[in-house]
């Protein structure tokens, strides 16, 4: 059969490639060590060399010790492994070598016969490559679904050589010519009409769900082609520079696309509930406060007047007041988001939190939040209900403040820290930098968060070097990571 | 140097016989643990079968389990040794004063007055033992270190003794449900396997195999809805335990088929938190009035 891989990277030795995929997923911000590597070159000569999951699985177990981790890591060995191995390897365009490459991986028999079983895939029409998908996702025929994910591709993503366009692109193009979402519909229709009576809502949503998974997997398989040929096209280090995607803690607040940002949220989850025990721990594993000189007096009269068992006064660790005043306009709404979650998952290391939200107007949403068991909800109620919008809905910090000083400058004291999220970028309006002075002669301590990158700040309309003379610290907190170090060092 | 297992498919084939039915990647980390002489650390959800497999695998191993349970507080006198001091104390006393105290003291610290605590306790076994070593991210960072001694070397350093060295390798398993996350030196020296919630059909392979006396179609739904659950945003994803709970109960309460009553009514085995079963009626009674609408 035809094989379009490099003939180079087919004589590499196996050695080699480990090596350069343990410095791909080193550069793709996992940490490998020395004694990670040689276990997992030592455990690939366990293993039988065709068995692709096998194989796969021996990597993970060695290399890949996190969970965050491990879709990282799929990605890159897709990259690196996808074209290795005869079943995986690329058919060219041509309908007779297509039929070809399907047999080798035993589709032949199973996803041939419908078609007459002559020319494969290849010969149908756009309409009976459609029915055939529709009978496939009915019956879940998996082997089928992974040929005709491969034939969309060929036919209708248009991938050209050495065309520099992402893998996105040609994923949007075969799935526009698909319609999945036209075919869910006829799928729920056609199994309601095979149904001997009327579903009820709670079978329909089952086999709403079960269809929706078939449909995802071929995207999935969908997805995987396309990778499998722009990695033949360009080359294996190419395509994992391009493909290389940030781990969940290192994802950007303000560019996270919709799928990253349900990733944060899922790892939101566990990084509070780590940080909260970490902090507890910390507190109760705190040094011992100075010596009690009564305390000590009075045990020593037990060993006749001889002080031989000194006592300490219990440690009375500092609990701040937190006082969050956050900038919920669009530009940075996720990032106040996240900032909130995380301290009032903490909050107990607080003697007290209180938050208020502005765009152009301010609210205090303290109410919202507090004791609110589900802060994702607490979260929606702060959008609808806070009262935040004054003139225009564009960010004025300059007149929040004002609010903020006139209605709760009072409350301001000595113990109070003051945290500040925003991008200041304050369109153009008055900075009335003055109240954010005042704010500093009372409160503890005043920190600027902000979600932008440092080289990103006083450009165009940002001030925050205006505001930053009145602030105790600025802080770049772009991604989970920094958010999670910058909460810690605060308690 | 021979090894417990064959090959990959010949684990699963051993796991199915105790009734735990591993996927492919489950079945490879502890067909690599065996090979590599590495422990493997497994993480993932609660309920999802971790003590479980390492049970499992000391029973198709005939291996004897010895558990060591982590908690906060944990030391060394519970973890690995501890010696005798009621023993030692009596020791001396029975002597008298007609011995020299050089010759007490090389008989104080001998084998006999040492209390073998789980770890060492599956060093020195001559018998094939299965070391699982639970919860371990309970304990402090100090006290894995503790561990590492173990995990690496599979030898137990005793001042007075010197190093006492495995006779074999046991497998090693730890289990932790990522409350914090573990050091480095602890990982790297571990096989990582992370055990997630199985997909479906896997599921329902564990339902039919858990729970005899169900019906074949009443597990395919068991499992459907509780996919259809995971997906949802919930404080607490039920877990397989929890499944296999729900199971029980209908098939105790003699439910043919589930619909949306029976669900709601049962849910509370399924779910723990109350906003989350108030949250999972609402969803199936919300899909009801759209559906109503739509028909009319």
């Amino acid at each position: 059969m035809t094989v379009t891989e490099q003939p180079a990277a087919r004589r590499t030795p196996l050695l080699d490639l480990l090596n350069g995929f343990v410095v791909e997923l080193r550069a793709a911000g996992l940490p490998v060590s020395l004694t990670e590597n040689l276990d997992a070159m030592e455990a690939v000569t366990h293993i039988p060399i065709d068995d692709r999951e096998a194989f796969k699985f021996a990597l993970g177990a060695t290399l890949v010790k996190h969970q965050a981790h491990w879709r990282a890591f799929e990605v890159v060995f897709e990259v690196y492994f996808s074209i290795r191995g005869p079943e995986y390897a690329i058919a060219s365009d041509g309908g007779a070598d297509d039929g070809d490459g399907e047999s080798e991986d035993g589709i032949g028999q199973e996803g041939g016969a419908p078609s007459g079983g002559g020319g494969g895939t290849a010969a149908l029409s756009p309409e009976e490559l459609a029915e055939m998908l529709f009978r496939a996702l009915m019956n879940g025929n998996d082997s089928l679904l992974r040929a005709l994910a491969r034939q969309a591709v060929v036919r209708y993503a248009g991938m050209e050589p050495g065309r520099p366009v992402g893998g996105t692109y040609y994923l949007y193009r075969t799935l526009r010519n698909l319609d999945l979402d036209g075919v869910l519909d006829r799928l729920m229709e056609a199994s309601r009409d095979g149904a001997p009576g009327d579903y009820t809502t709670l079978e329909e949503r089952l086999e709403r769900d079960e269809f929706r998974d078939r449909i995802e997997r071929f995207k999935q398989e969908i997805e995987s082609e396309i990778r499998r040929r722009l990695v033949a096209d360009r080359g294996v280090d190419a395509m994992a520079r391009t493909l290389r995607k940030p781990l969940p803690e290192d994802v950007d607040f303000m560019h996270a696309s919709r799928e990253e940002m349900a990733n944060l949220r899922r790892a939101l989850y566990p990084l509070t509930r780590k940080l909260a025990a970490r902090l507890a721990r910390k507190r109760k594993h705190g040094r011992r406060g100075p010596l009690d000189f009564r305390s000590t007096m009075r045990h020593s009269l037990s060993y006749g007047g001889v002080p031989a068992e000194p006592k300490f006064r219990h440690p009375r660790p500092s609990k701040p007041e937190i006082m969050v005043v956050a900038d919920i306009s669009g530009s940075v709404a996720a990032f106040a988001r996240f900032t909130l979650h995380l301290l009032y998952a903490v909050s107990n290391q607080f003697s007290k939190v209180r938050s208020f939200v502005f765009i152009d107007g301010l609210d205090e949403v303290t109410r919202f939040l507090e004791g609110a068991e589900d802060i994702g909800e607490a979260v929606h109620r702060v959008n609808t209900e806070a009262d935040v919008v004054w003139v225009d809905g564009h960010s004025d910090y300059g007149h929040a403040f004002g609010v903020f000083w006139e209605r709760y400058g009072r409350e301001i004291g000595p113990r109070t820290t003051v945290l500040i999220l925003g991008d200041a970028r304050n369109n153009y309006h008055a900075s009335q930098s003055w109240i954010l002075k005042e704010v500093e002669h009372k409160a503890r301590k005043v920190f600027w968060l902000n979600p932008e990158p440092r080289a990103y700040w006083d450009t165009g309309d940002s001030i925050l070097g205006e505001y930053a003379n009145h602030c105790d610290g600025t802080y770049e907190v772009r991604n989970l990571r920094q958010l999670e170090g910058f909460v810690e060092n605060l308690v | 140097m021979t090894y417990r297992f064959d090959d990959v498919p010949g684990v699963r084939q051993l796991l199915d016989g105790v009734k735990y039915l591993a996927d492919d990647g489950i079945a490879g980390v502890i067909y690599l643990a065996d090979r590599l002489g590495k422990p493997v650390l497994i993480e993932g959800p609660a309920g999802t079968g971790k003590t479980q497999l390492a049970k499992s695998v000391a029973e198709m191993t005939g291996a004897r389990l010895i558990r060591l349970q982590c908690y906060e507080g944990l030391d060394e006198a519970k973890a690995l040794y501890e010696w005798n001091y009621k023993k030692q104390l009596l020791r001396i006393q029975a002597e008298g004063d007609d011995r020299h105290w050089s010759e007490i003291e090389d008989d104080l610290f001998s084998e006999e007055f040492l209390l073998a605590r789980p770890l060492l306790e599956a060093i020195r076994a001559v018998d094939p033992v299965l070391l699982l070593i639970d919860e371990v991210d309970r304990v402090e960072v100090e006290t894995e270190a503790l561990l590492l001694e173990i995990l690496s070397d599979y030898q137990v350093s005793i001042p007075e003794l010197g190093t006492v060295e495995a006779t074999q390798i046991p497998l090693v398993f730890l289990t932790s449900n990522g409350t914090r996350e573990l050091s480095e030196a602890l990982k790297r020296r571990c096989l990582y396997l992370y055990i997630d919630y199985p997909d479906l059909e896997r599921e329902r392979a564990i339902v039919t195999a858990k729970v005899p006396d169900i019906d074949q179609n009443l597990a395919d739904q068991v499992t459907r809805i509780v996919r259809s659950v995971r997906q949802l945003d919930l404080k607490k994803h039920p877990s397989v335990s929890e499944t296999l709970d729900w199971a029980r109960t209908l098939v105790l309460l003699g439910v043919e088929r589930i619909d949306a009553e029976v669900a709601a009514d049962t849910a509370n085995v399924l779910l723990k938190y109350r906003t989350d079963i108030d949250k999972v009626v609402k969803e199936f009674a919300d899909n009801a009035d759209e559906l109503a609408e739509g028909a009319a």
